[in-house]
C-alpha cells in the first residue's frame, strides 16, 4: 500500500515537475504524438499493473498463517481455468500495446518527412568533440551550439559525427538519434511554439560530454530570416581550415557563428574518415 | 622497451586524494586479514578447506563472499555518483572530476554486473543445484574450481586498476569507437577487456559444467518434469550462458585486436564499423538479463512454495515460461539502440519481441500469486523479499515495455529514466532474489538460521532506500536528464537528485543491516542452531541432508517418484503410511580429490592479464606458460579420487540423524 501511494505520488510529481521543460511538455507536433503514446501505453499497463500489485499484497496477507478465517488448501497447485487467465492477460497487454508499437513505428519513423504545405528547412548536423556544428546548407551558413530554426517549418536533419558516437536529442521537439562517424543519420522535427529549448548529446561520448548542449532557438520565420541575414554579415567562414581548427577537443564551447560555409564540407566530412586507406564505406548512403 | 612495459611510477595516482586514500585503507584492510589469518594459524585449514576444495558447495559460499565484497565496492561508486550529481548542478562542479567521474560510473556497471550479480547467481547455483537434483557434486569439479577462481582473477585485476593506472572511461557498454585507442589510449579499457575476458571463460566454464550436471547427473527417477524449478532455471541461465558468453568473448577479441594490433573492426576510419559492436554486445547483454534474472525466479519459485506450505502453482507453467525465455532472449537485442537509426519495420518487430517477454514473466508473476493463494503464508525474511520483489518487478517491468516501444525509447533512451528502469528490474529481480535464497538457504549451509529482526531490517532499508533513489530518477529522466553527466547546468533536476541520494544512504543502512545480522547470527549461532536440517518444512531434496551437509551431500543417493518427493514422502510419515527410516546398508563413496589447479590457473591468468594491460610480453608469456603447464600437470594427475570409508559415511549419519530419509 505504502509503495503504489509512494508511486501515485511520485507519478504525480513527475508530471507537475515536467511541466516546466522535458518530455512531458512537447513543444512540436513529434514530442507531442510521442507523449500520447507514452500516456496510452503507461494508463493500458496500469490498468493491469496496480490491481496485481494490491492482489499480491491482499493474497499474501490473507492467507498468513495466523489467520485462522483463511482455507488452506495444501494441494490447490493446478487449475486450466487459471492458467488460460494468466496467459490471456498478459497476451492480450501484449496485443494492444503491439498493435500500438507497430503503427507508431512507421508513423514517427525518424527519417519520415513531416506532412506540411511549408518547405522544410535542411540542417545538416556534425557532432564533435565535445560541440555541436550545424550547418544550413540552403542559407549557406552555420552555428556552433545554437541552433535556430523557424516555427511552423518542418526541419530536417542529416546527422554525422566527427569521431565517437552521440545522440542529438531535443526532448521538447521530439526524440534522439545517434551520430556516428562515416554514416548519415536522418530525423525530422518541427516546433510549433516559439521558445528556447533545451538540446544535448544524450550518448556519453568522453571528458566533455556534459557541457555538450544546446540551446535551440525556435523563431518566428521572419526572424529566422532575420538571423540568416545577419549571420551572413559577421564572423568567420567555415573551410577545411576553420574545420579542422574546430574538430580539436576543447569544452564547453560558447555559441558562435560562421557567415559562410565552403560547398561540400557536410560530405568531406563524411568521406573524411573513410577514406584514409581503403575507401570510402558508408552504410546508409547520404541521398 | 623497457622491462616493465608501460607501468612506470605515474602509474600511480599520488596525486589524486580520494584513490589513493581508498587504496591505502583497502591495502592496510588486506594486509590485516592477512596478519590475522596468520596469528590463528589459519592458513593450512584455509588452504585444505576452502582454496583447493573442489566441493561444489564451499564453491559456492565462495563465489557469494566474494560477491558481497564487491557489492560494497559497487556501491561505494554508486554512492560517490550520486553526491556528485547531487551537488553539481548550476555552475558547481562538484568534487569528482571528469576524468574520475568517468571511471567510477563505468566500473559501477561493470562490476556490479559481472562481478556481483553473476557471482551471486552463480553461487546460488552452485550450492543448491546439486542437492536438489539429489547428488553429490557438479559434473566437472575441479573446473568448477577453475571457474571461480578465474572470476577472481577478472575481480582483481579490475581492483588493480584502482591502484595502477586507470579504469575504463567509456561507460560499461565501451562502445567505439570511444573504447578505441584513438579516443582512449590509456590503459583503462585494457583493464577492462582483460579483466572481463578472464572472467568470462570461468563463466562460460561454469556453464559447461551446470548444462552437464542437470542434464546428466539428476537423482535416480529425477525425470525432467520432477526437477525443482529452481533447477529449471539453473537449466535455461546455463543455456543462455553457454550460447551468449563466447559472442562477448569474440567482440573483445575483436576490440583487443583494433587496440593491440591495429586492426579495424570497429574504428572510425579503414572500414571499421563500430554498429557490428553494438549489435554484437547486445547480443550477450540482453540474454545476459536472463542469465541473471532466472535463477532469482526460481528462488522465488521455491520461496514462495515452501513459505506457503504449497506446491507450486503451475508447474508446467513455469517450465515452459522458463525455456521460452531461452529462445525469447535472442530476439530483442535491438531494443538497445532503437535510436540508431534502423528502418521502421526493424524498430517495430524488435519493440514487439520485447513486449512479448512480458507474457513469461507475467505468467510467472500471477503463478507465484496463486502459489500464495489458499497457503499458509508464514511471512519469515525470505517471504519479504519476494513479496517486494513482486510489487516493485511490475512496475519495472512497466516501464521496459514502454522502453520497447519505439516513440517512447528515442525520447528517454540514455536518460535517467533508462537508468531508473533497469535499476528497477536488476535490484528487485537478482539482488532481491539472491537476498531471499542467502536468508533461506544459510541453515543449510551453515547450520544455524540468520536473525530474523535484523534480516527485516535490512530488507525494509532495501525497499525503502531502492525507491526513494529511483524513483525520482524516472522523473528527472522525462525532465531531459542523460545520464553519465558530471555536472549540468538545470537547477530544476537537483531537489530530486537530493532525493536519490537519501535513498542510496537509506540503502547502505540496508547493506550495514545485513553486515549486522550475519555478525549477530555468528554470535548467537547456538540459540539459532537448526539440527534438524529442514528448518522451514522444506519440499526440496537439499532438506533431506544434514546442515551443513556432509561433503557427500547423501550417504545413500535419494530416489525420486514425484515432484517435491521429500514434502511428500514426510507427508506419507506424518499419516503412518510409511515408517520414517529403514536400515540401510553403507558403501564407500568415491569423491573428487582437492586441488590447487583453480587457484594456480586464477594465479597465472592474473599474470598474463596484468603483463598484457601494460605491455610487459616477458611477462604475458611466462604467465600463459604457467597456466598451460598448471593445466596439463592437473591432466596426468596420478588419482583424481579419493574414497570415503563406510565407517566415516556412518559415524557422520550417527552424529547428524535426519527424520526422514528417502
Amino acid at each position: 500500500m505504502r509503495y503504489v501511494l509512494l508511486t501515485a505520488v511520485l507519478i504525480g510529481a513527475a508530471a507537475l515537475g515536467g511541466c516546466a521543460e522535458g518530455v512531458l511538455d512537447p513543444k512540436g507536433p513529434i514530442a507531442l504524438a510521442e507523449r500520447e503514446i507514452l500516456f496510452n501505453a503507461t494508463g493500458i499497463m496500469l490498468a493491469i499493473v496496480v490491481p496485481v500489485m494490491l492482489a499480491t499484497l491482499g493474497v499474501a496477507y490473507w492467507f498468513r498463517a495466523s489467520n485462522e478465517r483463511a482455507r488452506y488448501q495444501p494441494n490447490f497447485r493446478y487449475s486450466g481455468r487459471i492458467e488460460l487467465l494468466v496467459w490471456s492477460i498478459p497476451l492480450m497487454t501484449v496485443l494492444l500495446v503491439g498493435t500500438v508499437a507497430w503503427i507508431s513505428s512507421y508513423d514517427l519513423d525518424p527519417p519520415k518527412p513531416i506532412a506540411s504545405s511549408v518547405k522544410p528547412v535542411r540542417i545538416q548536423v556534425v557532432s564533435l568533440d565535445w560541440k555541436w556544428l550545424f550547418i544550413y546548407p540552403e542559407q549557406g551558413v552555420a552555428s556552433v551550439n545554437q541552433l535556430t530554426i523557424p516555427v511552423g517549418t518542418p526541419v530536417s536533419f542529416e546527422l554525422t559525427s566527427s569521431g565517437v558516437m552521440n545522440s542529438f536529442f531535443v526532448p521538447q521537439l521530439g526524440g534522439q538519434i545517434y551520430t556516428m562517424a562515416g554514416m548519415v543519420t536522418h530525423l525530422n522535427l518541427q516546433a510549433t511554439y516559439p521558445g528556447t529549448y533545451r538540446g544535448m548529446s544524450a550518448n556519453f561520448s568522453g571528458d566533455g560530454f556534459a557541457d555538450m548542449h544546446f540551446n535551440v532557438d525556435a523563431t518566428s520565420p521572419e526572424d529566422f530570416a532575420r538571423w540568416v541575414e545577419s549571420t551572413r554579415s559577421a564572423g568567420p567562414a567555415l573551410d577545411k581550415q576553420t574545420y579542422a581548427d574546430l574538430v580539436k577537443p576543447s569544452k564547453a564551447v560558447a555559441p558562435f557563428t560562421y557567415q559562410s560555409i565552403s560547398p561540400g564540407l557536410f560530405a568531406g566530412i563524411l568521406s573524411a574518415e573513410t577514406q584514409s586507406d581503403e575507401g570510402p564505406v558508408c552504410l546508409i548512403p547520404n541521398p | 622497451m623497457s622491462l616493465f612495459g608501460k607501468l612506470t611510477w605515474s602509474a600511480i595516482p599520488f596525486d589524486v586524494p580520494i584513490v589513493i586514500g581508498t587504496v591505502a585503507f583497502v591495502a592496510i584492510g588486506i594486509l590485516a586479514v592477512l596478519a590475522w589469518i596468520t596469528a590463528k594459524g589459519a592458513w593450512p585449514y584455509l588452504w585444505r578447506e576452502w582454496i583447493t576444495s573442489v566441493d561444489h558447495k564451499r564453491i559456492g559460499v565462495m563465489y557469494l563472499a566474494l560477491a558481497m565484497v564487491m557489492l560494497v565496492r559497487g556501491f561505494s561508486d554508486a554512492i560517490m555518483m550520486r553526491t556528485q550529481q547531487a551537488v553539481a548542478a548550476g555552475g558547481a562542479q562538484g568534487y569528482l572530476p571528469p576524468e574520475h567521474f568517468d571511471q567510477i560510473f563505468s566500473a559501477h556497471g561493470t562490476i556490479m554486473i559481472f562481478f556481483v550479480a553473476m557471482p551471486l547467481v552463480i553461487g546460488m547455483m552452485n550450492f543448491v543445484v546439486p542437492m536438489q537434483l539429489g547428488i553429490r557434486d557438479v559434473a566437472f569439479p575441479t573446473m568448477n574450481s577453475v571457474s571461480f577462481w578465474l572470476t577472481a582473477s577478472g575481480v582483481l585485476l579490475t581492483n588493480a586498476s584502482l591502484a595502477f593506472g586507470e579504469f575504463a572511461k567509456t561507460g560499461w557498454v565501451a562502445y567505439p569507437p570511444l573504447s578505441e585507442l584513438q579516443f582512449s589510449p590509456g590503459v583503462g579499457v585494457d583493464y577492462y577487456l582483460w579483466s572481463l575476458q578472464i572472467s568470462g571463460i570461468g563463466t562460460l566454464l561454469t556453464g559447461v559444467n551446470f548444462v552437464t550436471t542437470i542434464l546428466k547427473m539428476r537423482a535416480p527417477g529425477m525425470s525432467y518434469m520432477r526437477m525443482p524449478v529452481f533447477c529449471w532455471t539453473a537449466l535455461a541461465s546455463n543455456l543462455l550462458i553457454v550460447a551468449a558468453f563466447p559472442v562477448l568473448t569474440a567482440l573483445f577479441a575483436m576490440l583487443l585486436l583494433d587496440r593491440y594490433l591495429g586492426f579495424h573492426f570497429f574504428t572510425v576510419n579503414a572500414g571499421g564499423n563500430a554498429m557490428m559492436y553494438v549489435n554484437l554486445f547486445w547480443v550477450w547483454g540482453h540474454p545476459e538479463v536472463y542469465i541473471l534474472v532466472l535463477p532469482a525466479f526460481g528462488i522465488f519459485s521455491e520461496v514462495s512454495a515452501t513459505f506457503s506450505g504449497k506446491p507450486l502453482f503451475g508447474y508446467r507453467s513455469m517450465v515452459f515460461a522458463t525455456i521460452s525465455f531461452c529462445v525469447l532472449a535472442y530476439s530483442v537485442w535491438l531494443h538497445h539502440f532503437f535510436t540508431m537509426g534502423a528502418s521502421a519495420n526493424v524498430n517495430a518487430i524488435f519493440g514487439i519481441a520485447s513486449m512479448i517477454i512480458g507474457v513469461p514473466t507475467g505468467v510467472k508473476i500471477f503463478n507465484w500469486l496463486f502459489t500464495m493463494y489458499g497457503g499458509r503464508v508464514r511471512f519469515n525474511v525470505p517471504v519479504l523479499w519476494t513479496i517486494g520483489f513482486m510489487v516493485s518487478f511490475v512496475f519495472g517491468g512497466l516501464t521496459g515495455v514502454l522502453l520497447a516501444l519505439p516513440p517512447v525509447d528515442w525520447q528517454v533512451h540514455n536518460s535517467l529514466f533508462l537508468v531508473a528502469h533497469f535499476h528497477h528490474v536488476i535490484v528487485p529481480g537478482v539482488l532481491f532474489g539472491v537476498m531471499a535464497g542467502y536468508n533461506y538457504w544459510f541453515p543449510k549451509a551453515f547450520g544455524f538460521k540468520l536473525h530474523e529482526g535484523w534480516g527485516k531490517a535490512s530488507f525494509w532499508c532495501w525497499f525503502i532506500g531502492f525507491h526513494l533513489a529511483f524513483m525520482p530518477l524516472y522523473v528527472v529522466g522525462l525532465m531531459g536528464m542523460t545520464r553519465r553527466l558530471q555536472h549540468y547546468d538545470v537547477v530544476s533536476w537537483q531537489p530530486w537528485l537530493w532525493v536519490a541520494e537519501v535513498g542510496a544512504v537509506v540503502v547502505l543502512a540496508g547493506i550495514v543491516c545485513q553486515a549486522v545480522q550475519l555478525v549477530v547470527s555468528i554470535r548467537h549461532r547456538e540459540e539459532l542452531r537448526d539440527t534438524t536440517g529442514d528448518p522451514w518444512n522444506g519440499r526440496t531434496l537439499e532438506w533431506a541432508t544434514a546442515s551443513p551437509p556432509p561433503a557427500w551431500n547423501f550417504a545413500f543417493l535419494p530416489r525420486v517418484g514425484e515432484i517435491d518427493a521429500f514434502w511428500e514422502r514426510k507427508e506419507r510419515v506424518r499419516s503412518g503410511q510409511e515408517p520414517a527410516a529403514a536400515p540401510r546398508h553403507y558403501e564407500p563413496i568415491e569423491a573428487p580429490r582437492n586441488s590447487a589447479t583453480g587457484f594456480v590457473t586464477a594465479f597465472f591468468a592474473v599474470i598474463t592479464g596484468f603483463a598484457l594491460i601494460w605491455h610487459i610480453w616477458w611477462m604475458a608469456g611466462l604467465g600463459v606458460l604457467g597456466a598451460a603447464v598448471t593445466l596439463l600437470a592437473f591432466m596426468f594427475r596420478p588419482e583424481g579420487e579419493v574414497e570415503i570409508a563406510v565407517e566415516q559415511i556412518a559415524q557422520f549419519d550417527r552424529a547428524h540423524p535426519v527424520e526422514v530419509t528417502l
